[in-house]
């Protein structure tokens, strides 16, 4: 059995930069995604918004595990194989997808429908109409439970490590499998997680607050 | 496309899948049901407890939320014992999931008895009810209504987070899964139909919710 020394803790603490890059690649995929589900979800045609609806519905009502094991094995089944870095890639952006096109949907329904009216009557079509003048009063409204749900992907990281890929939570249990030392190590991983996620939810907070009074 | 599918293997497993469904709606359930008294509680003493009590639950609050499910799993079923306190994996699992749900539905719960105004309860004062009745159905009830939408949505996150109590071995859906798919390498047929009966719980918790509404909670119509 090894100790618990400085390199182990380093060990650890180095894998920090997979769950940030992982929370990262998923953020982003997820942003691209999401805003085309946004867009489906508030689109004039009927069949793309149900169709943007059973996207969001199958990925809220499944466990993110079971979404990273199926984005593991899919693939496989069309010969591709994929590492679980890929995998945890894939399966966070599609949940991520999920979960910020309904978050967004939400921010461009709040908008007036006298801006959307307006905006009509000004001639503009639909590109433009949702960039210069839904978008830029939608965004504001959309970054507090943005930031909510960045934290949410972040803690959903850690189950990648279910899958093998080493981030933070499966460095972790690398080291206590060779130290057995679980409740010290274990308490130094939630620290870490906090630190990354406390600024993150306080800033979401205080944003949705200052949002409420300046609804009032 | 060269891969042959086989379900029959999985199939032929279903008393065990049916199990492991049985044994997640149990557990979900039960991390419910103590989650609800759990958040109840808190709530009531973030909104009147005494200082010291209100720091405590707001410390509890922002560590749960801002750290993994998976690591209060671990802390809870592999950290604990080292300080003496050894749970089975089911415990364990029931623990982490009210513990975790508990941070949640506190806020929401406070949420909705903030939105009670002042007025409600001293009318129900002036109407001689007593405190465990205004309690009841001035303060509880239309708390509960109010953030109705919130505090079932989160019920059904904590059913999905079941699937990562898997982790340690509670015998769940997943875990269930992980067994099958270990002997038959059916991987990709195990957890295609395992989700579905993830789809399909999520399904029934949000009709029974709904029914729930209908029936217990429905305002009063004139």
């Amino acid at each position: 059995m090894r100790e618990l020394g400085p390199n182990e803790i380093l060990f650890i603490l180095a894998a920090v930069r997979w769950t940030l890059l992982l929370s990262l690649v998923a953020f982003i995929g997820g942003a691209l995604g999401g805003l085309l589900i946004a867009l489906a979800r508030t689109s004039e045609l009927k069949w793309l918004r149900l169709l943007a609806n059973g996207y969001i519905k199958l990925f809220q009502g499944t466990p993110l595990l079971m979404q990273l094991f199926l984005a593991f094995f899919v693939p496989g089944l069309f010969g591709w194989s994929v590492d679980p870095w890929m995998a945890a890639a894939i399966g966070l952006s599609l949940h991520a997808s999920a979960f910020l096109g309904e978050i967004w949907r939400g921010a461009i329904e709040v908008v007036p429908r006298g801006q959307w009216e307006a905006a009509t009557s000004l001639g503009l079509r639909y590109w433009p109409k949702m960039a210069l003048v839904i978008a830029p009063q939608a965004v504001r409204i959309a970054i507090p439970p943005t930031i909510g749900f960045l934290v949410q992907l972040i803690k959903g990281t850690s189950l990648a490590s279910i899958i093998g890929f080493v981030e933070l939570t499966r460095a972790a249990q690398v080291i206590n499998n060779a130290t057995f030392r679980p409740f010290t190590i274990f308490a130094l991983v939630a620290v870490v997680y906090y630190i990354i996620c406390r600024p993150l939810s306080a800033y979401s907070k205080r944003m949705e607050q200052k949002l409420q009074v300046a609804a009032r | 496309m060269s891969y042959e599918f086989d379900f029959a293997d999985v199939f032929a497993a279903w008393p065990e899948l049916l199990q492991g469904l049985l044994n997640t709606l149990w557990l979900s359930a039960a991390a419910m049901a103590i989650g609800m008294v759990v958040s109840v509680a808190g709530a009531l003493g973030k909104t009147s407890g005494p200082k010291w009590l209100r720091w405590i639950i707001d410390e509890y609050i922002e560590l749960i939320r801002n750290t993994p499910f998976l690591i209060q799993i671990f802390m809870i079923y592999f950290g604990l014992p080292s300080m003496g306190l050894k749970f089975s994996s089911n415990t364990a699992a029931l623990i982490a999931l009210v513990v975790n749900v508990g941070a949640y539905g506190i806020e929401i719960i406070r949420a909705g008895i903030e939105s009670i105004q002042k007025g409600q309860v001293e009318a129900g004062k002036s109407l001689g009810m007593r405190p465990l009745q205004i309690f009841r159905y001035i303060i509880l009830k239309p708390a509960i209504q109010a953030v109705y939408p919130s505090l079932t949505s989160q019920f059904i996150l904590l059913m999905l987070n079941t699937s990562v109590c898997s982790a340690i071995a509670a015998s769940e859906l997943t875990a269930v899964a992980g067994d099958i798919q270990s002997r038959t390498f059916r991987s990709f047929e195990v957890y295609f139909i395992v989700t579905c009966m993830y789809l399909g719980l999520s399904i029934f918790f949000w009709t029974a919710f709904a029914g729930i509404e209908r029936s217990f909670l429905r305002k009063p119509t004139r």
